[in-house]
């Protein structure tokens, strides 16, 4: 009899819910009862809720059990042994699971289901197919595979939407002699994590991605730029890149063909800031993460001077399913000019929060309500920031937006990189303006004078509102200091905190007037 | 809890040797001279300059530009604590002044004995499961007070 496969999910969350406690106890339990398992740390399945949960390879499929504390490991333990039996955790099938069975998952497909480390689970599950078409392409027609992610209409899910296609087109057809193309895994919004779930659960596909990027616009080499606050993603991606360079799928002659591209992961230092991709590739210099202006665009200068795909993980991992399926497959999902599905985050006050892969189109106050289940302090829900620490808070009356582009842009909002915070009647949204403006100011790279000036000048106005001096002259100051920022600073940074500062005063104007609620509702 | 060893132009060498090679190597660099010796002495920086053929000054605006690079040692314990919104939405703040009353020292300071280092970190990626923390690189999730006494606990040691 072939060992018993149980996945202890590795994912960061995973881990930081216990899943190393619970995957030693495990693997202890089995020794201990002499039964054949082998632990898989698999990704997560991003229903964190039940995080860790734990499944079981049966005839049935894998049943999952969650949340697993230490206390439940045995009896979790005899359950699964049972061939996935009874137990008062027992999820069932995931794929049954309302939360994954609602989704679509295209760029997700293979997150929580294959081992992170494993490329022949990878190819198992459909991987490397993206690769072999591109391969086939590029012979007969090296503008080919730029064409069908253009077709496509992938836009950067790094926050700024512009088309990927043409991006690479750009790239591809600039003459030089060295081309690179450089992940940005600087996943710095707070409400976001999907860049670090694939980075740890399925981390060849942004490796193919990459690696497509590379053939089709003849670039060599690439870096994989991850924030330092993500070690597991960071050992992760440093892992596979490692098992495939191994196994001839990066490096010299990549599959066997006559394409050379190879990876390097370089760590970030803990700047917000470095997720815009001009102050990335200054880091990725070995300087300060100070913005660049535009132009030269990336795609012409970039990383040392020579032309750069910049993308976010998110769009890189989406490639190899277009170039498999087909420009037209991917296209068909979604809305307007949103095409295609997006990994929403859903995160902060919700009962059910984790990761929902959808295509674009699905209402604000389905994702909070619907999907997310609410507030888990069982209070309403007051606000939600979608976006980031840049993007707007919306009440519960825009509940009716659709997840696209345009139609959050409408409403003075953005989707960013799709993180979706929910707060509830606790908070106090002058507090959110004046963290906008703080969290600006710390991070600043402090080249341009709306963002470095602005933003200390926001922290100190919003205070004296806050205490009730000037209101009225205040508030007005604040509106126009926002509009400089808007339209004055060089990147989204200062560029963007006018959208939760002023969507604050709009949207929630009674929190700032001059008698304070201090701490409401306590 | 890591352990360091003392600073040295040695060590701090042979580190510059093994990384000069990359494209790009001040930050790989830095980064290895910190998990090195805990910190970057400032005695570091010019055998960096002067082997990347940088000025001081570009690797001093470097290490001083990085939230992540310490001029300093830290406590032999560093509890960084998530202050961004989707923890802020969780009661984030209430552990937050929790954490500087229980270890009695505020963010960005460190203990007076050495013991512990309280950091703010925006965002850890752990945002479905917040508030969240990291006390010498391990991940905690859904902490709640009694969870944070815990981590303080700890750092007492």
């Amino acid at each position: 009899m072939s060992a018993l496969r149980i996945y202890v999910p590795g994912d960061a969350a995973a881990v930081a819910c216990g899943a190393d406690e619970i995957a030693a106890a495990t693997a202890a339990l089995a020794v201990k009862q002499k039964f054949a398992v082998t632990i898989v740390r698999n990704g997560s399945r991003g229903m964190h809720w039940l995080e860790p949960m734990l499944e079981v390879a049966t005839d049935k499929g894998r049943i999952a059990y969650g949340p697993v504390d230490p206390a439940d490991v045995e009896s979790v333990f005899e359950a699964m042994i049972a061939g996935g039996g009874t137990h008062k955790l027992r999820v069932g099938v995931p794929e049954e699971h309302p939360f994954l069975k609602k989704q679509t998952r295209l760029t997700f497909a293979r997150c929580g289901i294959v081992d992170p480390r494993s490329l022949d689970d990878y190819r198992a599950h459909d991987g490397y197919k993206g690769l072999a078409k591109a391969l086939a392409v590029a012979s007969v027609n090296p503008a080919g595979i730029v064409e069908e992610i253009t077709q496509s209409g992938l836009r950067g899910r790094g926050g700024a939407g512009f088309p990927t296609g043409i991006k690479w087109k750009t790239v591809a057809e600039a003459k030089a002699d060295r081309k690179y193309i450089v992940c940005n895994a600087d996943e710095g919004d707070s409400g976001t994590f999907a860049d670090r779930m694939i980075m740890e659960g399925d981390p060849f596909v942004l490796i193919e991605g990459m690696t497509i990027a590379g053939i089709a616009v003849g670039a060599t080499k690439g870096f994989v730029y991850i924030r330092s606050e993500y070690p597991h993603g960071l050992a992760a991606m440093n892992d596979a890149i490692g098992i495939a360079r191994r196994a001839g799928m990066l490096g010299k002659k990549v599959a066997g063909s006559d394409f050379d591209f190879d990876l390097e992961v370089r760590a970030g230092a803990g700047a917000y800031v470095c997720g815009e991709e001009t102050s990335l590739l200054e880091s990725l210099e070995g300087k300060r993460g100070v913005v660049r202006a535009k132009p030269p665009l990336p795609a012409h200068k970039g990383l040392f001077g020579k032309p750069t795909v910049i993308n976010n993980v998110l769009s890189l991992a989406t490639v190899p399913v277009i170039v498999d399926k087909g420009a037209a497959f991917y296209k068909n999902f979604g809305v307007g000019r949103s095409r295609g599905t997006m990994p929403i985050q859903l995160a902060g006050n919700l009962n059910y929060a984790g990761l929902f892969e959808t295509p674009f189109g699905i209402t604000l106050g389905e994702l909070v309500n619907d999907i997310g289940g609410g507030c888990f302090t069982g209070r309403p829900v007051k606000a939600v920031q979608v976006g980031g620490p840049l993007g707007a808070y919306f009440p519960p009356a825009l509940f009716d937006t659709p997840f696209d582009y345009e139609a959050f842009a409408k409403r003075d909002g953005l989707i960013g990189h799709a993180g979706v915070v929910v707060f509830d009647d606790t908070v106090n949204m002058a507090r959110q303006a004046r963290f906008a403006f703080e969290f600006c100011a710390v991070e600043s790279c402090g080249k341009c004078t709306p963002c470095r000036l602005g933003a200390v000048r926001g922290v100190e106005t919003v205070d004296k509102i806050i205490s009730g001096e000037d209101r009225e002259n205040n508030l007005a100051l604040v509106a126009d200091l926002c509009n400089t920022m808007k339209f004055g600073s060089l990147c989204a940074l200062g560029g963007f905190t006018p959208y939760p500062v002023m969507s604050a005063l709009t949207h929630f104007p009674d929190d700032f007037n001059a008698t304070p609620r201090l701490q409401a509702a306590e | 809890m890591s352990n360091y060893e003392p600073w040295s132009a040695e060590k701090t060498a042979q580190i510059i040797a093994e990384h000069k090679g990359l494209e790009g190597p001040l930050l790989p660099i830095l980064h290895a001279l910190q998990a090195a010796f805990g910190y970057i002495d400032r005695a570091a920086e010019p055998i960096v300059a002067e082997a990347l053929n940088i000025s001081r000054a570009e690797v001093h605006g470097v290490v001083t530009f990085y939230h992540d690079f310490r001029e300093q040692p830290a406590g032999r314990h560093v509890l960084k604590l998530c202050r961004a919104e989707a923890c802020q939405a969780a009661g984030g703040e209430a552990l937050a002044s929790h954490a500087e009353a229980r270890l009695g020292v505020a963010f960005g300071q460190t203990s007076a004995d050495g013991r512990v280092t309280l950091e703010p970190v925006y965002c850890l990626g752990l945002c479905a499961v917040s508030p969240s923390a990291m006390l010498d690189g391990r991940v905690i999730a859904r902490l709640d007070a009694k969870k944070l006494d815990a981590l303080a606990a700890e750092t007492d040691r």
